[in-house]
């Protein structure tokens, strides 16, 4: 189990330190500083075993998070409770830094009592966490015993992450599928690897304890409603197509497992405010948003011609947002001269490429740039690696073709009904690392 | 160097560095990099045209991102341009950039290279300067080809500035250590030595170095500086402090060229030249005088230039060592380090004195410091300063202390710091052996060693104990009550016991007669023992066991039953298991005779080099002084007297020490000797080899010539019988089994078994080397008439051998009839290409087919009758030329194949032996009766048979065998 936990700011002292179990001492703290933060070497393994104690490490902008242990843990377990950590961090200060962290270090060290309790990590749920600890802390004690029999109760209840008698005077409930594309693909347009990797999160305000259940187009369910006789005309007209296949997915603890395994139906009483419902994985079908054709030329060892068309690959009615495309230059790039019709680009020296935008690009639209990029001869003889052109960018959609097809909440004991809640529901497609080889 | 003025202040590269200082994380440091290199590298860009200001700064900013540790791959040409500036910090940054990044193969090496000879033709002095600098910090060879001619140029000339004379002697030492073969000083060398005339003190400085370096390789051409170097240190010991103004350092005239003078000096033997002579001795004098005055300074400056000359003057002395008055002031100067508060001063005194400690003339008066030296080893904090002591206690040990030191060494060795404990175990076993005058003293000695630090006393040192007890009849009483004194604590070293158990297995018998130490309260004492030890040692006690079977008959029976308990004879460890099951059965079946001779003592060992001085030598580290010393104290020795000491000094100089651990015990079950022997039976003598040497080894190895003498007819034919295969052949008369022929590339090994006129032989060659031989053959051939006398049949061998294997041949012999000669055994075979060709002869012969006949005493005499015609009986009178051993006679009379009838003859000192020859064609009996006479050492043999040519074949067989 966790042994201990400890923030460094970028300089590699110590904000944070938190030891759960003796077998850790003082001098894992130096440990890390001396062969992670400060390797001569860039450390780029997130666990790092140091005489017989294991180090798993995450870094947000300049602040490293370490999990210390001199157990053998299921290393999956502590990144998940880092990341979750951060989450918390974060719906606590917002942005993670060395001045936030300074100033709530109280905080943090009462969060890190409650989600960890001798290094197994426990209730994370930022809702319920919200309940009873706050940033004003004096403000405990005017909780009214019932208040705090209430929080005791719920925390140590079977449902731990919403508590009772919330009332909202309008049922809303929102809806996000937020989904990032991730691609390889050959200078001949040959797709090499792609998956999308996406969350499902919601921010429900619902009075009660409402039941819900969520339906999408789970290749699986529409088969098996197909098979079973329920006829279903809406589902069976579009299931040639529209279904999708899921690779794996995970969900939140709200979720009923059980009947997920049995029915798969996804069932739950949800947390209030927002989470996240569940994560998944496809590799198949992905419509991809948009391609990139480059053309590089070499003309002689002092010159460089490139050219790049993207082609957006979507309904001409949505568009696409934040377009970025970053071309790589070589090292002993001199100057470059760069002409493109739509968006602005600009050579970046600091980051060895140039980076075309566009803010805006609509449908089965396509654009162009080209650039000379001027060389200086050097004495190496090593060829340029050519490293791939990488693309940013946000569609309205869901580039696995997930679809909701509905979303019901039951509340047996309070007098609102399913057409009562008002759902949101919204997609944003975004790159992963969606890069074309060139 | 000039400071950089302000207009050179580069404000671009002050600014780009605080940048990277401020950097927050690595990333962003690696984003400024990037940014800077691509407006540097737009900067440097073909069509534009810079000032050398910038092309300084961007340089500059190349250099400091190169060391950051990022890769420079351009930038190299602009740095070459600098070169030919004209401007100091532009050529100054030029060079710096050149002395760091350029690669030796790059192209522009030849750019460079002419940039540089520009630089050194030119008369300005600084440009010179940066131009040497360069090609000092560079280094190359490639610099060394193209520069080594020019720099002794510049170094001799007339009108070199002093500046530029000092770098260029400090670049030609550079040069010179890198690529010696390309320096050559030939034409320059009288006019570099003069140098030391020079009238400018850092050129004389800079120079010094360089000829120190010089004249290690070639002390003879530089020989001329010494009465240079003198002269030059004279004038600067007597000067005042104020003389020398620049090169005075607190109030000391110019210490590090004193110094250096006098490590030049060190290169040579005193000067022949009296005057010389004189004057330096005066130099030396003056300094140890100086030593004395009181301090001008307080500073600690003052007193580490001072002592770092009297230092460096003190090792002169040492390395002369011919001026008695001086070694003794000398000695008498670090005398006083000794108690001085510094703790440098007193590890360096100590350390001097131990070189001077082996010098004749100051050995007395370094010994009268023993005093403090041993305060030293005892109260010192500095382990280093410890160490110090103790080499110097062991370095100034002579007869007259002795014994105190060891004893102080020894007191001392209970709280040493552990990391020199073993040296000092070494050194203590050395002290003690060396000047023991009594070896009880000694005995005492190397035992309470073993008691105080048994973990550091390493092998060789009870190896040692052990051969010196053996070569010494007069300590082996002592050394028996000794051991057993020290056994009888209830916690004893291992090493105690290994001691122990030798000892008493060898001299027991010398204590047994006090009741306090009877035979059975000695094993006990052992058995006690036994159990706690690992295997080795339980080895050695098992051998000391059966020793005492030998020594003690009365113990016998509680010996066996130690060894035939389960944990003995059931050993899982082989070694232990062989060790109980054989000396089980010796002691069971042998005749109290036969033990007596395998148990014999040990004979003494042969004088050799004390295994642990060469233990010592062998230590690395800050051993290695006092390997020099050991051998310096040797000389001293066999000067100085110390009988003893001379002795051990003699034996090591000319004596070889095969390893120590297999010649004392033969511990490990296959000595070198036999372990090659194919044949099982000898492996019971291969345990015993620690009885003496066996019959098998001695038999073929001590021939010198014999394994001298490798082959070296290389025709196809059957190559002549080696001459030395007669008396091979009579090696085996008497035995069946053995080595039968050795060299370095081949061994052969047989091992025969006859019954009535059959036999069977089995050859067993050895690849001795790890390389195979090709097209492997051997012919076995009857010359002669033997063709109808033997009928010899052999299965043909495997062509290859490989490295280190052995293959085994049948040869199947059948007798038809009597015969005189031996068949032939010829072996060929291909080692490395050359042709092997080896002929030996077969050891077949006649009486191998002896049948043994018992009969009593009537019989014999009836039948001896009977063969009286003159032509049956065969007689030889001959000298002995082995001893005349009862045991040994006897085994050779049986191993003929006769009977030995007893009580036969009335002479009980003869021997009369019967038997029946089995041959095809018929079977000739046989008599035989050998009459020895012991006070003549004389031998006569009688032979009487049915056949004439038997009578007289076996005749001469056997007369070779006495």
């Amino acid at each position: 189990m966790i042994g201990g936990l400890f923030i460094y700011n970028h300089k590699g002292e110590v904000l944070i330190s938190r030891v759960y179990r003796d077998d850790i001492g003082r001098n894992a703290v130096d440990a890390f500083r001396v062969n992670v933060i400060h390797a001569r070497q860039q450390v780029r393994s997130p666990v790092t075993n140091i005489a017989r104690t294991s180090f798993f490490h995450v870094k947000r902008s300049n602040i490293w998070l370490a999990v210390v242990t001199k157990q053998n843990v299921n290393a999956a377990m502590v990144f998940e409770f880092l990341y979750k950590m951060c989450d918390v961090m974060a719906s606590y200060f917002g942005k993670i830094s060395e001045e936030n962290i300074k100033n709530n270090f109280v905080l943090i060290y009462e969060l890190l009592d409650e989600i960890l309790d001798f290094g197994y990590p426990q209730n994370s749920e930022t809702g319920s966490l919200k309940t009873f600890i706050t940033q004003q802390g004096i403000k405990g004690q005017h909780q009214t015993k019932e208040e705090q029999s209430q929080i005791t109760s719920q925390v140590t209840g079977q449902i731990g992450w919403r508590r009772e008698g919330i009332k909202y005077r309008r049922n809303e409930l929102f809806l996000d599928v937020l989904e990032s594309v991730n691609l390889l693909m050959s200078p001949q347009g040959q797709v090499l690897s792609a998956h999308v990797s996406g969350r499902v999160v919601m921010k429900s305000y619902l009075s009660g304890m409402p039941e819900c259940k969520f339906g999408m187009n789970d290749k699986i369910i529409i088969d098996k409603a197909g098979k079973g006789g329920v006829t279903n005309e809406a589902g069976k007209s579009t299931s040639g197509k529209q279904s999708i296949a899921i690779d794996d997915c995970t969900f939140n603890q709200c979720v009923r497992l059980s009947k997920f395994d049995s029915e798969r139906s996804i069932s739950f009483i949800p947390p209030d405010g927002e989470y996240e419902l569940m994560r998944y994985r496809t590799t198949k079908d992905i419509i991809l948003p948009f391609r990139v054709i480059p053309l590089v030329r070499e003309v002689g060892r002092t010159k460089l011609e490139v050219k790049v068309v993207i082609k957006s690959n979507f309904k001409p009615s949505l568009l696409a947002q934040k377009i970025e495309v970053r071309i790589p230059t070589p090292l002993n790039t001199s100057g470059v001269q760069v002409i493109c019709m739509k968006g602005k680009a600009k050579y970046k020296a600091s980051e060895n490429a140039i980076v075309w935008k566009i803010k805006r690009m609509a449908g089965m639209k396509e654009s162009q740039i080209s650039a000379e990029i001027e060389l200086l001869p050097t004495n190496d003889k090593k060829k340029w690696a050519r490293p791939p052109i990488s693309m940013n960018f946000e569609v309205p959609f869901a580039p696995s073709g997930l679809k909701v097809r509905y979303l019901k909440v039951f509340e047996s004991k309070l007098n609102y009904s399913d057409h009562d809640v008002i759902k949101w529901v919204r997609y944003i497609g975004r790159s992963g690392i969606y890069e074309t080889r060139c | 160097m000039p400071a950089v003025s302000k207009g050179d202040g580069m404000r671009g590269l002050a600014v780009f560095i605080s940048d990277i200082r401020n950097c927050k994380s690595k990333e962003a440091e690696i984003k400024r990099i990037n940014k800077e290199l691509a407006n540097i590298r737009s900067k440097f860009k073909g069509d534009k045209a810079l000032d050398g200001y910038s092309k300084k700064k961007y340089v500059c900013k190349l250099l400091f991102i190169f060391l950051l540790g990022h890769d420079i791959d351009f930038g190299h040409m602009e740095a070459v341009n600098l070169l030919s500036s004209n401007k100091y910090t532009e050529k100054q940054i030029g060079y710096l950039f050149i002395s760091v990044l350029v690669n030796s193969n790059s192209e522009l090496i030849r750019l460079i290279n002419n940039a540089i000879k520009n630089d050194l033709s030119s008369r300005n002095p600084t440009f010179m300067c940066l131009a040497l600098h360069c090609i000092a910090n560079v280094g190359s060879r490639e610099m060394a080809e193209a520069f080594a001619g020019e720099i002794p140029r510049i170094l001799v000339a007339g009108d070199t500035m002093d500046s530029v004379k000092q770098s260029a002697a400090l670049c030609l030492l550079r040069l010179y250590k890198a690529s010696p073969d390309l320096v050559l000083m030939g034409e320059w060398t009288s006019r570099v030595v003069h140098l030391l005339n020079d009238q400018h003190m850092g050129v004389v400085t800079a120079a010094i170095s360089l000829i120190t370096c010089l004249s290690s390789k070639n002390p003879d051409e530089f020989k001329t500086c010494v009465s240079l170097a003198v002269s030059r240190l004279s004038r600067i010991v007597s000067s005042a402090s104020t003389d020398l103004q620049d090169y005075t350092y607190y109030f000391v005239p110019a210490p590090w060229l004193s110094c250096k003078l006098l490590r030049l000096l060190q290169c040579y033997p005193p000067p022949e030249d009296g005057a010389v002579k004189g004057r330096l001795v005066e130099c030396l004098e003056t300094i140890l005088n100086k030593a004395q005055e009181p301090p001008k300074s307080k500073k600690v400056q003052h007193s580490n230039a001072k002592n770092a000359i009297l230092f460096e003057a003190i090792s002169l002395i040492i390395h002369y060592d011919s001026e008695p008055n001086l070694l003794v002031r000398a000695c008498n100067q670090l005398g006083q380090f000794l108690q001085h508060r510094e703790t440098n001063l007193r590890y360096l005194a100590l350390e001097s004195m131990c070189t001077l400690a082996s010098s004749e003339f100051s050995h007395e008066a370094v010994k009268t410091h023993i005093e403090t030296v041993i305060n030293a080893l005892k109260t010192e904090r500095d382990v280093s300063v410890r160490q110090r002591a103790a080499d110097l206690l062991y370095a100034m040990c002579d007869r007259s202390n002795a014994k105190q030191i060891v004893a102080e060494m020894l007191s001392y060795l209970e709280t040493a710091d552990y990391s020199i404990r073993e040296e000092m175990v070494l050194k203590v076993a050395i002290l003690a052996e060396k000047y023991a005058v009594d070896y009880s003293w000694y005995v005492d000695t190397i035992l309470n060693l073993i008691r105080i630090a048994g973990d550091y006393v390493s092998e060789e040192v009870w190896y040692r104990v052990i051969q010196i007890v053996i070569n010494r009849d007069d300590v082996q009483g002592y050394a028996a009550k000794t051991v057993f004194e020290a056994l009888q604590a209830p916690a004893c070293h291992e090493n105690m016991v290994k001691v122990g158990g030798y000892i008493l297995g060898e001299f027991g018998n010398l204590i047994a007669g006090d009741p306090r130490s009877s035979p059975l309260v000695q094993f006990n004492l052992l058995h006690s023992k036994f159990h706690l030890c690992s295997v080795p040692t339980r080895a050695l006690l098992l051998s000391a066991y059966i020793k005492f079977i030998n020594l003690f008959p009365e113990t016998k029976a509680t010996i066996q039953e130690v060894l035939r308990s389960d944990s003995q004879i059931r050993n899982s460890d082989v070694e232990l298991q062989q060790r109980a099951v054989e000396y089980l059965k010796l002691s069971s079946i042998a005749s109290t005779d036969v033990l007596a001779t395998v148990l014999e003592e040990m004979p003494p060992f042969p004088e050799r080099e004390s295994s642990i001085l060469a233990k010592l030598k062998k230590k690395k580290g800050p051993g290695a002084v006092s390997v020099e010393l050991e051998d310096g104290k040797e000389r001293g020795e066999l000067n100085g007297g110390g009988d003893r000491g001379g002795d051990a000094a003699i034996a090591a100089s000319n004596a070889s020490t095969p390893s120590p651990s297999a010649d004392l015990l033969g511990l490990r079950s296959t000595a070198p000797a036999s372990g090659a022997t194919p044949s099982a039976g000898s492996l019971l003598v291969d345990v015993f080899s620690e009885a003496g040497p066996s019959a098998t080894s001695a038999g073929v190895n001590d021939d010198g010539f014999l394994s001298s003498a490798p082959p070296t007819v290389a025709s196809e034919d059957p190559a002549p019988p080696l001459p030395e295969s007669d008396e091979l052949l009579n090696k085996f008369v008497c035995k069946n089994n053995g080595v039968l022929f050795e060299n370095q590339l081949l061994q052969i090994g047989i091992k025969s078994e006859y019954r009535q006129n059959l036999g069977r032989m089995y050859l067993f060659y050895g690849n001795k080397t790890s390389v195979q031989f090709v097209s492997f053959n051997t012919t076995v051939s009857c010359p002669g008439e033997l063709q109808s006398q033997l009928n010899v049949q052999t299965k043909t061998v495997e062509p290859l051998v490989e490295g280190g294997a052995q293959v085994q041949q049948v040869i199947n012999i059948e007798c038809l009839t009597d015969f005189i000669d031996a068949p032939l055994l010829n072996i060929k075979f291909r080692y490395g290409g050359a042709l092997q060709n080896i002929s030996l002869k077969l050891p077949v012969t006649i009486n191998k087919f002896f049948q043994p006949t018992e009969m009593a005493a009537a019989d014999f005499f009836q039948r001896w009758k009977q063969l009286s015609q003159p032509q049956q009986e065969a007689q030889k009178i001959f000298k002995a030329s082995h001893g005349m051993d009862t045991e040994v006679l006897k085994a050779k009379l049986l191993g003929l194949g006769t009977a030995l009838l007893e009580n036969v003859d009335p002479n009980p000192e003869n021997y009369v032996c019967a038997g029946v020859i089995q041959t095809k064609a018929q079977q000739v009996g046989c008599l035989l009766r050998l009459e020895p006479n012991a006070q003549a050492q004389m031998y006569r043999l009688t032979l009487r048979s049915s056949k004439d040519t038997v009578s007289q074949r076996v005749c001469d067989l056997l007369a070779e065998q006495f």
